[in-house]
């Protein structure tokens, strides 16, 4: 099933994104506020934020999954020209799991324990018409056999407790890829694995950006899966893109002091010794957008401007940045030590 | 001085309707010796259900040692029962990894931090009260929040409320298992910060407990990596990541994500196969062998045991010379 792709034409676009909760009796909390990106054929994007920064709740509005009472949506997603937020949900449930799929980040709780892993993977087959009944599970164990599970005839019968967790976080990507999606989103696939597990998960998804052509949205919040698997990467900050760039640009002179913060903030194992720098205050020190920097409670370079209205996302240099008093290009981050 | 000498913690495993019948054992621990000196901070490492945690909670003795020793200070922590053991106890404290579920919803922190002062009798009355507040400015936290709950603080808080509540019991040996993998990335430094700043001025002994080698790499002077219930490198931190004997170590260290694109593209990576054998049913020889890229015969027939391959560099490995010879940076 090949497909022709125009690689410099975006599939994905995210278009000023907004998502609000309205909780009762306390005021509304705008968990995304005003995020826009794009996402091309074969191409990875990172998406990195602490929790609360709104990158999960962006996945889950791409693919409508947020709860409809209560929750607003706003602006606009782009899938093959139609707008995602403007579609029914019959519309909706021929895109999801057909042209975006989704791997979660706990593969032990979003597998249903009472059915069999073949009959999980074949429903997806089944719901979206790509075979016969009777092909179904040949089907199902050619993509355990492709996200690398021994035995995948045999492992069709088995139920999720018997296997380990990073086979169940392969059992997840294979019902992601079960229909050959073009946009696939991954939210932290590999936060809950252990790190030689975690290798074999990212080696499997970097061959299946490079074999099939997906445009992989990599959600996480570790810097490190960022450095090696994405082409872009976009740091968010409570709600906003508050840095994006190209990888190498980016990781070499961070401009944004939060991106600064966060990489002065983890060990590295290839660097001895010195002292940590962290960010002082906690993600939820942040002050509303539309009075200023939210992350000027937190900023060690924090200057008046700062809380004088909502800073803009500008290009400057390499890379685009929302600061008004952004680091000045220098040395690179870590030719000190 | 802690020593652990031989130490096995395993967990029968019970079958039958009426009556019992021991079927088995899951081998959390099987085998294993530390030596951490005053004031130094032992790195372990190992993945989940190597039985790095298990070590952790047989020398605090929250957990039954099947055989072995335990020794602090010249008192032997695995023989003690009781109201001895109570008493002992007061010199080894331990950091839990989820500050959500450690701390009572119930107790405010002031009653949280003080109930070790009063087990222990160390401060009476008054002085109680002045001693929670000292620790509450230990480890950085506003006087005010003895009076708070622990739902009112963010994870970093609360993880900070946690190394008061140790520190109460003034002990000497701090175990800590995975203080920061539960907290945001921005706040890990700031705990990790503090403990090296406690350590410091307390002269504390720590025992880290990790997943995390680029933590456990910032902290610790020596480390040891677990697999399956057995210590297979010891060395130096520095050491273990710039000459990593055991190809366990080698194979950890490469799949180490480095936040830096230029060393990403460089690296080698030596991604491992299958996942960790049960420990119920180890396999025969070196634990390591089913998913070793350099496995021998040999390995299938005899278990390797830690050896000193370099001064203060021990490796559990029947091959570990030939390793060296043809090494793979991390870098």
């Amino acid at each position: 099933m090949s497909r022709i792709i125009n690689t410099n034409e975006p599939l994905l676009v995210v278009d000023d994104l907004k998502v609000t909760f309205n909780t009762r009796g306390t005021a509304p909390v705008r968990a995304v506020d005003g995020v826009s990106f794009s996402v091309r054929a074969g191409e990875t994007l990172g998406v990195v934020g602490e929790s609360g920064s709104g990158k999960s709740v962006t996945s889950l509005a791409i693919l409508g999954l947020l709860p409809e009472r209560g929750v607003q949506v706003e602006g606009a997603i782009t899938l093959d020209g139609t707008d995602l937020l403007k579609a029914s949900e019959r519309e909706l449930q021929a895109v999801r799991g057909r042209r975006v799929a989704m791997v979660f980040q706990d593969p032990m709780s979003s597998l249903n324990p009472v059915l069999t892993i073949g009959r999980q993977l074949t429903e997806v087959l089944r719901r979206h018409n790509v075979c016969n009944k009777t092909e179904a599970p040949g089907r199902a164990a050619a993509l355990l056999d492709r996200v690398g599970i021994p035995e995948a005839r045999r492992r069709l019968d088995n139920y999720p407790h018997q296997l380990s967790g990073g086979m169940r976080q392969r059992v997840m990507i294979a019902m992601a890829l079960a229909c050959e999606p073009a946009v696939l989103i991954a939210d932290e696939p590999t936060t809950a694995l252990d790190v030689t597990i975690q290798a074999q998960v990212l080696e499997l998804l970097r061959e299946l950006v490079s074999e099939s052509n997906t445009a992989l949205i990599l959600i996480t919040h570790d810097l490190g899966v960022v450095a090696g698997m994405c082409d872009r990467v976009h740091v968010m900050y409570s709600g906003r893109i508050v840095e994006s760039g190209e990888r190498h640009a980016l990781f070499a002179q961070p401009r944004h002091h939060y991106t600064r913060g966060l990489l002065a903030s983890v060990p590295r194992l290839d660097l001895v010794g010195g002292k940590l720098t962290p960010i002082p205050g906690s993600p939820r020190d942040v002050i509303d957008w539309s009075d200023g920097c939210a992350f000027a409670p937190r900023c060690p370079a924090v200057t008046e401007a700062c809380l004088g209205g909502p800073p803009a996302l500008e290009a400057l240099d390499d890379t685009f940045v929302r600061c008004v008093n952004p680091e000045p290009l220098g040395e690179s981050m870590w030719k000190v030590g | 001085m802690l020593t652990v000498r031989d130490l096995r913690v395993h967990f029968p495993i019970y079958e039958g309707v009426i009556f019992d019948r021991k079927v088995g054992a899951v081998r959390a621990v099987d085998g294993v010796d530390l030596d951490i000196a005053d004031g130094e901070t032992l790195g372990l490492v190992g993945e989940s259900g190597c039985g790095k945690s298990t070590v952790g909670k047989a020398i605090v003795r929250l957990v039954p040692i099947t055989t072995g020793t335990v020794t602090f200070d010249d008192i032997e922590l695995s023989k003690l029962e009781g109201v001895e053991l109570r008493k002992a106890r007061r010199h080894v404290q331990m950091i839990f990894q989820d500050p959500y579920s450690s701390l009572n919803p119930r107790q405010n922190v002031g009653s949280i931090i003080s109930e070790p002062i009063k087990t222990h009798s160390l401060r009476h009355g008054a002085a109680v009260g002045q001693r929670v507040l000292e620790l509450l400015d230990a480890v950085g936290l506003p006087r005010g929040a003895a009076h708070r709950y622990p739902h009112e603080f963010s994870g970093g808080q609360r993880q900070r409320i946690g190394i008061a509540r140790a520190l109460a019991a003034e002990p000497s040996l701090i175990v800590a298992d995975e203080p920061v993998s539960a907290l945001d990335v921005s706040i890990q430094a700031q705990v990790i910060n503090l403990m090296e700043e406690l350590q410091q001025q307390l002269g504390l002994t720590y025992l880290m407990i990790s997943h995390d080698l680029a933590v456990v790499h910032h902290i610790a002077d020596t480390v040891a990596v677990m697999y399956l219930g057995g210590i297979v490198e010891r060395a130096p931190a520095d050491r273990l990541y710039t000459e990593p004997l055991h190809p366990y170590t080698l194979a950890l260290l490469s799949a180490v994500p480095v936040p830096d694109p230029v060393v990403e593209d460089r690296r080698q990576r030596t991604v491992l196969q299958g996942d960790l054998p049960s420990p119920a049913n180890p396999p025969s020889g070196c634990r390591f062998r089913t998913r070793c890229p350099f496995v021998q015969p040999r390995c299938a027939e005899e278990q390797p045991t830690l050896r000193e391959l370099r001064p203060g560099h021990q490796v559990a490995c029947h091959f570990a010379e030939e390793l060296a010879e043809q090494r793979v940076s991390v870098r």
